[in-house]
């Protein structure tokens, strides 16, 4: 932060005591994102994907986006569904190839959409670094091989290791499971994945939650993203897993 | 004389036999995945999954089924009494940091240097590479899984791979239906093999140098 207390955002407004990064709806959430933005999307195949963010993203119109996500969208939902509106220039992923990745393999083959392959532990510590504030760093990862291709490379110890840069991104978009009005998280079971990484890496992170709770609700032992790296929390309601339906429907 | 492959299951079973109790296990998608299924009971071993699970357990009954708890596969499996969940990059810090014990993984090719190819086979499919190059650098053993011979008869076993390389000078065993290949600083050597397959036979197959497992014993 700056001698002139830049990002503080508080300067001439009265103290309410009251912070409360809890905003009303998707569409409040997602106003500010811009075209030709950076967003980075939680979620792992279907697990901790934030569908309702990105239908608002969809409605919100911004285009010109890149996406960073472990994989490339399944069937028409999701980042699938982003994609196929036409709204992404670039993917930044480990895994696009999915049984029912259709949309992207149509938009790849057209030369439509710009692919950044990334190994999916060096997406994940690339993220890391950028929110944590470290320039670059080495990994053995890739060395050798065509992912390494035109990458700085230094022998450490012995071993063959490839230069890497932080990945950051102006937006992240996590879904998590609970949350409170100091944008505190925590998760459900391994949907929890990119969540808590992408967080500290965006300059705005947006989290959807099934429930808010009262401050002091979560235990403090156990939240898994602290509210420093959360801008905004919303509430959707919650989906019924298939489970569920099924045992409804039986 | 007249030999039988083992079948994947069989491969898988030989795996699951040589995993010590106590052992940090990551098993790769696909045919890798298999070993689960035959881990000797009452031997506790720590299954790993790269989507911040470990203690990983088996797919759950029919109807239990939870798209929060999910492999990397993206199938859904359940968690074992002691297990935990974790995000993303401390799961990786677990895969790259050297403190997996064992990955087992697939491949398409494994060199006689220990290199390994098992995330392209270039041509035009879409690239995808996932978790394969970090588990590859950084398991303390990676395991390969594999059949020995292409659909036509080629060894998968190579003096130098010709499809795109995951890591380079990284396994140390592999597992065909045919044998068990240790790759040892003086070479490929080859112990377990099927009833009824030679030595020289299997080496004749392999298209590359191998020695018998006694010999090295002798050396």
């Amino acid at each position: 932060m700056g001698e002139s207390g830049e990002g503080l955002g508080r300067e001439g407004r009265l103290s309410t005591g009251m912070i409360d990064k809890i905003v009303p709806s998707l569409e409040a959430a997602l106003a500010d994102v811009s075209d030709g933005s950076t967003v980075l999307v939680g979620g792992f195949g279907g697990a901790g994907v934030p569908e309702e963010l990105i239908d608002a993203l969809i409605a919100q119109g911004a285009k010109d986006l890149t996406i960073v996500n472990n994989n490339a969208g399944n069937g028409e939902v999701g980042v699938a569904a982003l994609l196929k509106a036409g709204r992404v220039r670039k993917i930044v992923c480990s895994y696009p190839r999915l049984a029912d990745g259709y949309v992207f393999e149509r938009l790849y083959r057209a030369g439509k959409i710009e692919l950044e392959l990334v190994p999916q532990g060096t997406l994940s510590e690339r993220m890391r670094a950028a929110g944590a504030g470290i320039g670059a760093f080495y990994t053995p990862t890739g060395y050798g091989t065509d992912l390494a291709k035109g990458k700085e490379t230094r022998v450490i110890d012995g071993e063959g290791q490839v230069l890497e840069y932080p990945l950051r991104g102006d937006v992240a978009l996590v879904k998590a499971e609970r949350g409170d009005r100091w944008g505190n998280l925590v998760y459900r079971k391994s949907a929890r994945n990119f969540g808590p990484t992408m967080a500290s890496a965006a300059k705005c992170t947006i989290a959807q939650v099934y429930e808010t709770v009262e401050l002091g609700t979560l235990d403090p032992e156990c939240i898994v993203t602290p509210g420093i790296f959360v801008t905004r929390v919303v509430k959707v309601p919650r989906k019924k897993q298939a489970a569920q339906v099924r045992e409804q429907a039986a | 004389m007249s030999y039988a492959r083992l079948t994947r299951e069989q491969i898988a079973q030989r795996i699951a036999n040589d995993i010590p109790e106590g052992a940090y296990v990551n098993l790769g998608i696909g045919m890798p995945t298999l070993v689960g299924n035959y881990l000797p009971k009452g031997r506790e071993i720590f299954l790993h999954s790269e989507n911040g699970i470990l203690g990983m357990g088996p797919a759950p009954a029919p109807g239990l089924e939870d798209m929060d708890l999910i492999n990397a596969g993206k199938e859904p499996v359940t968690l074992l009494t002691g297990g935990a969940y974790f995000h993303h990059t401390d799961s990786f810090a677990m895969m790259r940091g050297r403190h997996l014990d064992i990955a087992v993984l697939g491949a398409f090719q494994v060199s006689v240097a220990g290199d390994l190819a098992n995330w392209s086979t270039g041509g035009d499919a879409i690239p995808a590479v996932g978790g394969a190059m970090d588990l590859a650098v950084g398991a303390k053993n990676v395991w390969v899984m594999m059949e020995h011979l292409t659909k036509s008869g080629e060894s998968k076993i190579v003096s130098r791979c010709t499809y795109p390389l995951t890591g380079i000078d990284v396994v140390k065993r592999i597992y065909t239906d045919l044998a068990v290949i240790e790759l040892t600083p003086r070479g490929l050597v080859a112990r377990d093999l099927v009833p009824g397959l030679g030595f020289d036979e299997l080496e004749r197959l392999s298209g590359v140098p191998l020695a018998p497992s006694g010999a090295r014993a002798a050396a």
